[in-house]
């Protein structure tokens, strides 16, 4: 697992999953698997901002970007201009 | 026994012991203070009865019983009405009741106990057979004092308060314990057989045949009779203004058609997000009543919270019992046992927001890739703060319409479920494997009414709503328990029986026209409500959940008892909840981030649930110990 993957992961086993154990590796969809629930994206987003000094727009907080450690990871990347 | 019960009956206490039979009673006096004293029998004690709650049309009864069937009576009250009623119709008494009951009747000659539970579920009734012995009370914890009564909890039940936010009746949280089913009978006959009958369903068979106008008229001629039965009390009656449309309307109602002097009651809040004090202030001035209020800070939620759980008696997801107790400790301390509440009307004639997101996801739904249509979700929960600021894309896929949901018998409550079946997530392991088989809606499917598929999907989620959130939790949770915590008696003519049969059968579009919610009682109640009451949009009645428990600004709990539930090694020897779910959402509510709904509802379930096991199983004692008694 890259640096990135690794950060979201443990944010989202922290701060979203608190505790309970889910494979976020083989997830395809945090929505479908009720990860992210009505104000986890807010927090997620806010989360990336913080880490990596980014800045999401609103077009952006959509779950082609958001709902898979891989969609998350590749994100990050083009955000980051990697 | 009956000595758990002080809080429900403090003016009196009696026991009936006949043969194989005891009944006993905590008396509330309201009705015939001098003649009313329970159990009461007729006809040497042919007929015995103990009974908790009120048959507000006893008088009508009683007419009818005097004069056609030529009984006598020898007290003035409700109570002695029901026995000459068995005594005369049998077990088909309760069709003719209209009130809000739960009670037992000793027929000695048959050797049979008869019991009954209003038709919605306002009043409680809980039984086991325990060696062969049938126990029964209004309350759990009785039973629980009956010597050798084995108490547990039962995950299922835990199962189905972590998908509906509380169990529905027979089942409760507690392994054993059975609820009876609003609108149903219990026999126990002389072979000690129990046999459970149900004798009122709600029927939504559509009334298309009256415009708007009439069925307001006959909307508004059915309240004012239910209010005005509702006030038959020796004691004053009070009402409570929640700044809504329900409470205003009955506080209107009772001033306005009835020469009541009207004393109302309100709880008001801090924090501005759950707060409304200035609707309720225009209510009052509107009405020129005489009026008290009690503010609930989060901290004094939070200081109740362990003396509420001892009345619920279950875990809950919310904590908006405990102001209702700090309301009814108002009402109490004022001089009065009585008050009407607005309850009962969004069930009956189409008030909650769940009926509306309904309604916009079939209407999406019908159009699957709009993004227009799903738009219209941004109008639902403006008060929400947290979900008006979640992007567009989120939003949509939070409400996503699935195909196959579209078919579900449970369309409507299918987003709330689902999010409340997230909190198992929370569950230890042990619990988890136990509960992996168990499906809630699985089997509340195999229970739903053969009718139910014929009905309008609107009135589908009507019934879903009145025959699970609200005997389950609303009457109860927020009902009956902070209410008689207090020694309080709360009355709702929302809910009175002729008017809950004529509301089922109203059509659909004249109960939400539109997305306007209770647009006939809007139309019904012009005159009696303040036009900045009438015309605000619907704010359900909430209060601050974790927020109760932890501040989120200095990142402290709020009192001692909090870190000793939530204590790691408390947890996981309670075995309910994996302890390290529950450390880490401390920590998230520590650093003031537990803002979602889903956090929100597992600190609390997380609470409630660690102080209900703590006080009933190991160290049950049958009193409120001083220790957890409510701040001044």
């Amino acid at each position: 697992m890259t640096d990135i993957a690794k950060k979201i992961s443990t944010f989202i086993t922290d701060n979203l999953l608190l505790g309970r154990t889910v494979d976020l590796v083989g997830t395809s969809s945090f929505l479908d698997a009720g990860i992210i629930d009505s104000t986890g994206v807010l927090e997620l987003v806010q989360f990336l901002e913080e880490t990596w000094g980014l800045s999401v727009k609103d077009e952006e907080m959509v779950p082609e970007n958001l709902d898979s450690l891989v969609r998350l990871e590749s994100f990050v990347k083009k955000k980051l201009g990697k | 026994m009956i000595g758990t019960l002080k809080h429900r009956g403090p003016d009196g206490r009696g026991v009936h012991v006949d043969g194989p039979c005891g009944l006993a009673h905590a008396r509330l006096a309201i009705l015939d203070l001098e003649g009313g004293a329970q159990p009461m029998g007729i006809e040497s004690d042919d007929f015995v009865i103990t009974f908790n709650g009120e048959i507000f049309n006893y008088l009508e009864l009683r007419d009818e019983l005097e004069k056609k069937h030529g009984r006598r009576f020898a007290s003035r009250s409700d109570t002695e009405t029901i026995l000459h009623a068995y005594a005369v119709w049998g077990d088909r008494c309760v069709e003719r009741m209209n009130g809000q009951w739960s009670f037992a009747l000793w027929d000695r000659k048959r050797g049979r106990l008869f019991c009954a539970r209003d038709r919605i579920g306002v009043r409680p009734f809980f039984w086991t057979v325990h060696e062969g012995r049938f126990v029964f009370g209004s309350e759990v914890k009785a039973i629980f004092a009956y010597p050798g009564v084995r108490r547990a909890l039962a995950l299922e039940g835990l199962g189905e308060v972590f998908t509906f936010w509380c169990t529905i009746a027979p089942r409760t949280v507690w392994e054993g314990i059975s609820e009876l089913p609003p609108g149903h009978t219990l026999v126990v006959d002389a072979s000690r057989r129990v046999e459970v009958r149900r004798y009122w369903q709600l029927d939504y068979t559509v009334d298309d045949s009256r415009d708007d106008a009439t069925c307001a008229g006959e909307l508004m001629d059915l309240l004012v009779d239910a209010a005005r039965i509702r006030l038959r009390a020796d004691v004053p009656v009070g009402a409570y203004v929640s700044g809504g449309i329900d409470s205003s309307v009955i506080a209107g109602v009772v001033k306005r058609h009835t020469d009541t002097p009207l004393r109302t009651f309100s709880v008001a809040f801090e924090d501005p997000d759950y707060d409304e004090s200035s609707f309720q202030q225009d209510v009052v001035g509107f009405l020129g009543t005489e009026h008290s209020q009690v503010v609930a800070s989060a901290d004094r939620i939070g200081g109740t919270f362990p003396e509420m759980a001892w009345h619920m008696e279950t875990p809950v997801v919310r904590t908006a019992p405990a102001p209702l107790y700090v309301l009814a400790g108002l009402v109490r301390k004022s001089g009065f046992k009585v008050v009407l509440t607005g309850e009962g009307s969004d069930e009956m004639l189409g008030g909650y927001d769940i009926f509306k997101e309904a309604k916009i996801r079939r209407f999406w739904g019908r159009e699957p890739a709009s993004l227009a249509r799903p738009k219209l979700l941004r109008r639902l929960y403006p008060y929400m703060k947290s979900l008006q600021a979640q992007p567009d894309a989120y939003l949509r896929a939070f409400f996503h319409v699935r195909g196959e949901d579209l078919e579900s018998p449970f369309f409507s409550h299918l987003p709330r479920w689902r999010l409340t079946q997230q909190l198992k997530g929370f569950l230890s392991k042990d619990a988890k494997a136990a509960l992996a088989r168990h499906d809630p809606l699985a089997e509340l499917r195999a229970r739903l009414p053969a009718e139910y598929a014929k009905w309008h999907p609107f009135a589908q989620a009507q019934y879903l709503e009145s025959t699970i959130l609200l005997p389950g939790y609303i009457l109860s949770s927020q009902g009956d328990r902070p209410a008689m915590g207090n020694s309080i008696e709360g009355r709702y003519p929302f809910l009175d029986a002729r008017l809950m049969d004529w509301a089922a059968k109203l059509p659909p579009h004249q109960k939400m026209r539109g997305l306007d919610e209770k647009s006939l009682l809007k139309r019904a109640a012009r005159n009696l409500v303040p036009p900045r009451v009438l015309e605000r949009p619907k704010q359900p009645y909430r209060a601050p959940d974790a927020a109760s428990f932890i501040d989120p600004a200095s990142g402290k709990s709020r009192h001692e008892y909090v870190d000793e539930v939530l204590a790691y090694d408390r947890v996981a020897k309670g075995g309910i909840f994996d302890p390290d779910a529950v450390q880490k959402l401390v920590e998230k509510a520590r650093s003031g981030s537990v803002v979602g709904v889903r956090d929100n509802m597992a600190f609390v379930a997380a609470v409630s649930t660690q102080l209900v096991a703590e006080r009933f199983l190991e160290g049950f004692e049958s009193g409120l110990p001083a220790s957890r008694q409510a701040i001044p």
